[in-house]
């Protein structure tokens, strides 16, 4: 039982079940599922695919917070993404054929992959800040894209393109499975090659890795890639979603959204250990939030108020010293052992602050 | 004479172990105590049990007779206690002044006073006598000069009880003489100063008195002239120091075996110039050098983990290029570094993750080692250097600094390198684990392993090495059998430039 309170996972998932619980009790509806031709409705189903374009970018965020970087021009690759796709669309003489969209999106991905490159290089390289290095290309990807599309917003009718986001494979929407292929696929590389714990090791201490001869440049460098791709395939869900390009709302805020679904599911902005279960379940916490929000019927001026609310709650429960606050009164088998980490954490807090 | 602060059957336990089992400690006025002991005697826990960073479940503490328990270590520094930890805390992106002054910066009119705060930090240096400016960001100084500018801080309050854990472990002997100067003045102010070191030879030059604790236990308080040097060692082991094994080393002057490491005109700017290195198949070259003498610099050079601006490095004959620790390790040569935490051990990381790293990297990203094969070859080095405790699960950096250093040792062993590079291996660990890292090179050394032993304490690079190089101000100024040096002759070499002066 304790090991499983003590989990870092808990936390996360209780917040999760308590949305959903929140949402059942408030609108019963939020848990039934509809079939209509043999596909399935309803606000969960919603919550799954609206989530994918998050889940993309925050998977890739999550490899680059391991190592100890951030990466804030996803919201502008998204954007780039979504304008080079739809601009080879709309340019083909036949926007319904599948090997134009075909082409459209690989060409789009691959795009989005040299924007990793870039980041991976500046970083990597160069050794220029994360947060300055992509933020390059956050100011300057939405130009590039405004570029791209002739300072128009594109749109294209497109059936295969619409698929994308809003289709049906068997009984689930399209998206569904592009998020789950996208975790496992994260998620395999990262544990069953060694990747996953070099990249901790890079991100916790660069040089004891370095002379443990790791290849730390090409592990960061890679990481950019990824978030770069990912982000890619996000735009262009994004932009299949509402079939057009539109440089100026594609992704916006994004980064911010990715980076506070790691943090949610326990991965900490320092680097090191990450969690690729934890950012899925910080994904769904963020769109179940939203989903919540728009029901409850909050006024949209006011709502980013009630997110930041829930946020908070959350992340407050999450730290150390409310955890271990908790762990006492639940625990009296151990308490020494907490009441003095929490000491000695109240001495490293007294020492900075002094 | 009243102790200014006597501790009494004092107890902490963690669990069901006690880490501190009724111990006496007595502190006076003006006087410098040093606190004894291995790995997990207690010595932290003493620490922190006087300086309110942990509660004791039994026992007193009394301050000038009043009975006190401290809630923090606020609460301490109030009643003038100021400790120094060994990790030094320092902020190094504030400037030096500010560092001193944090918490207690000079105001006027409500306003923090940049002017009298560096006024006041130069004071206090100037007392420490380290000439440096004030308003330079501390992160660009030496970690010598960073761990002088801690006890700044430290001393900087009105302190009646100054508790210096590890002070001296990244200071060089100039630095040290200092250090003492500053702990002298302090005494004959009455200040009780708590100085704990793993150095025997500081402890016998400025402690009055010692106390030695054993497993928790308290051993015995002696007075630091009339306790024998071989006595202490013995009470803080509990054991005779007869395992201290002594190694043949032969007489003549260059590797008798096929020569496998051999550098020429080795140069590193900034750090060693025109080094000449012979290594042997089965030999331990000791290199003796202070802090900055370029003993450092030219480890990294051999083993690829800076680049070398000049020279020639060859590896059984054939000319290498080395210009990564990647490198280095393909072709068998290892190096691990001075500093554990900063650049060893990769803390958060569990014992097992550390001790497979090397190999895993030297693998590739692809080709990870299967679990099962992982455990078993971390377990037998664990088993194999006795790495305590023996859990493969737990974080590195909660280890004692001697077991990380083993974990480094098995990281790099694990690769079943030809020339391994050990860089202060035994600095800041206790005697136990030292003896047995000592004790370990001999054995690969004798099974045909080539060792490059670096070293500040003198006694230990005569034991160790068949060989010793010398090292002073970048350069290597004679290389000769350790049979044929005593400390005495090495310490002259190490630390003096010659007659003719260079």
């Amino acid at each position: 039982m304790r090991s499983i309170w003590r989990h870092r996972l808990f936390w996360p998932v209780v917040a999760l079940l308590t949305l959903i619980a929140v949402n059942s009790i408030a609108r019963p509806n939020f848990i039934k599922l509809r079939v209509r031709d043999g596909e399935l409705f309803g606000a969960i189903i919603t919550i799954l695919r609206d989530s994918a374009p998050l889940m993309l970018v925050a998977l890739g965020m999550t490899i680059v917070i391991a190592t100890r970087g951030i990466d804030l021009s996803v919201g502008a690759i998204m954007a780039v993404s979504g304008a080079v796709a739809l601009t080879i669309i709309d340019g083909s003489d036949d926007p319904g054929n599948l090997a134009t969209v075909l082409i459209a999106v690989v060409v789009a991905i691959l795009v989005s992959m040299v924007l990793g490159v870039w980041n991976g290089f500046l970083v990597s390289v160069l050794g220029i800040q994360p947060i300055i290095a992509t933020l390059v290309l956050m100011l300057a990807g939405r130009g590039v894209a405004l570029l791209i599309t002739g300072g128009f917003i594109t749109t294209v009718n497109s059936e295969p393109f619409s698929y994308i986001a809003t289709g049906y494979l068997f009984v689930l929407p399209f998206a569904f499975f592009i998020s789950v292929a996208a975790i496992t696929v994260i998620g395999l590389v990262e544990r069953r090659t060694a990747l996953g714990v070099l990249t901790e090791a890079v991100g916790i201490n660069p040089e004891a890795s370095r002379l443990a001869g790791v290849r730390s440049r090409g592990i960061i460098w890679g990481a950019y890639i990824v978030s770069g791709t990912l982000a890619g395939l996000a735009g262009i869900l994004y932009a299949s979603n509402i079939r057009a390009a539109d440089a100026n709302a594609a992704g916006v805020f994004i980064e911010l959204y990715a980076i506070l679904a790691v943090v949610l599911g326990g991965t900490s902005l320092n680097g090191g250990k990450f969690s690729i279960a934890g950012t899925v379940i910080g994904v769904l916490i963020i769109q179940t939030l939203d989903s919540t929000i728009l029901f409850l019927g909050v006024p949209s001026a006011q709502s980013p108020v009630f997110f930041a609310v829930v946020v908070v709650v959350v992340v407050v429960v999450q730290s150390p010293r409310i955890r271990n606050a908790l762990g006492r009164m639940s625990r009296s088998r151990k308490p020494k052992a907490a009441v003095a980490a929490a000491v000695v954490e109240d001495k490293q807090k007294a020492e900075v602050g002094r | 004479m009243r102790p200014l602060l006597e501790l009494t059957g004092a107890t902490v336990r963690f669990g069901a172990d006690a880490a501190l089992d009724r111990v006496d400690f007595r502190l006076f006025p003006g006087e410098v105590h040093s606190l004894m002991g291995e790995n997990g005697a207690g010595k932290s826990t003493l620490i922190k049990a006087i300086t309110g960073a942990l509660p004791l479940d039994e026992g007193e503490l009394r301050l000038e007779g009043d009975h006190v328990a401290f809630a923090s270590p606020h609460e301490a520094q109030a009643a003038g206690i100021s400790t120094v930890y060994q990790e030094i805390e320092v902020l190094p992106n504030l400037s030096v002044a500010e560092n001193i002054c944090l918490g207690r910066e000079p105001r006027r009119g409500g306003v923090i006073s940049t002017r009298l705060m560096q006024a006041r930090a130069r004071e206090i240096l100037l007392d420490l006598g380290l000439d440096i400016d004030p308003a330079s960001m501390l992160g660009q100084h030496s970690v010598a000069v960073q761990q002088l500018v801690a006890i700044a801080r430290a001393i900087s309050t009105d302190v009646r009880i100054l508790v210096l854990d590890e002070p001296t472990s990244s200071l060089d002997l100039d630095e040290v003489g200092e250090l003492f100067r500053v702990i002298r003045d302090l005494k004959s102010r009455g200040v009780a100063i708590l100085f704990v070191s793993h150095f025997l030879d500081q402890v016998y030059e400025i402690c009055d008195r010692v106390t030695v604790l054993r497993d928790g236990a308290f051993v015995g308080e002696y007075l630091t002239t009339e306790l024998l040097r071989i006595d202490l060692v013995q009470k803080m082991l509990g054991r005779d120091v007869a395992d201290l094994k002594e190694r043949d080393h032969p007489d003549d002057a260059g590797p008798e075996a096929a020569v496998v490491l051999r550098a020429r005109g080795v140069t590193a700017r900034h750090g060693i110039a025109d080094a000449d290195v012979d290594l042997g198949e089965g030999e331990v070259l000791g290199v003796a050098g202070l802090l900055g003498s370029g003993r450092t610099s030219l480890a990294r050079a051999l083993t690829g983990v800076t680049r070398t601006d000049a020279g020639t490095i060859s590896v059984e004959g054939e000319d290498v290029h080395l210009d990564s620790p990647r490198r280095g390790m393909a072709l068998g040569i290892v190096y691990s570094s001075e500093d554990r935490r900063r650049d060893g051990i990769v803390a958060e990381l569990s014992v097992l993750d550390n001790i497979t790293l090397a190999l895993q990297s030297e693998r590739g990203v692809l080709r990870q080692i299967p679990a099962a094969r992982r455990r078993e070859l971390a377990a037998s080095w664990v088993e194999a250097l006795d790495i305590r405790p023996p859990d493969l699960d737990r974080p590195a950096g909660t280890l004692s600094g001697g077991n990380q250093q083993k974990v480094l040792l098995a990281r790099l062993l694990a690769l079943s390198p030809r020339v391994l590079v050990l860089d202060e291996p035994t600095r800041g660990i206790d005697v136990g684990a030292k003896v047995e890292i000592q004790n370990l090179v001999g054995e690969l050394a004798d099974n045909g392993m080539s060792v490059i032993f670096i070293s500040a304490e003198l006694e230990e690079v005569l034991r160790v090495g068949d060989r010793v190089a010398v090292v002073r101000d970048g350069r290597i100024v004679r290389t000769a059998p350790a049979g044929l040096l005593t400390a005495d002759s090495l310490l002259a070499l190490v630390a003096q430039p010659d007659e003719d002066g260079e």
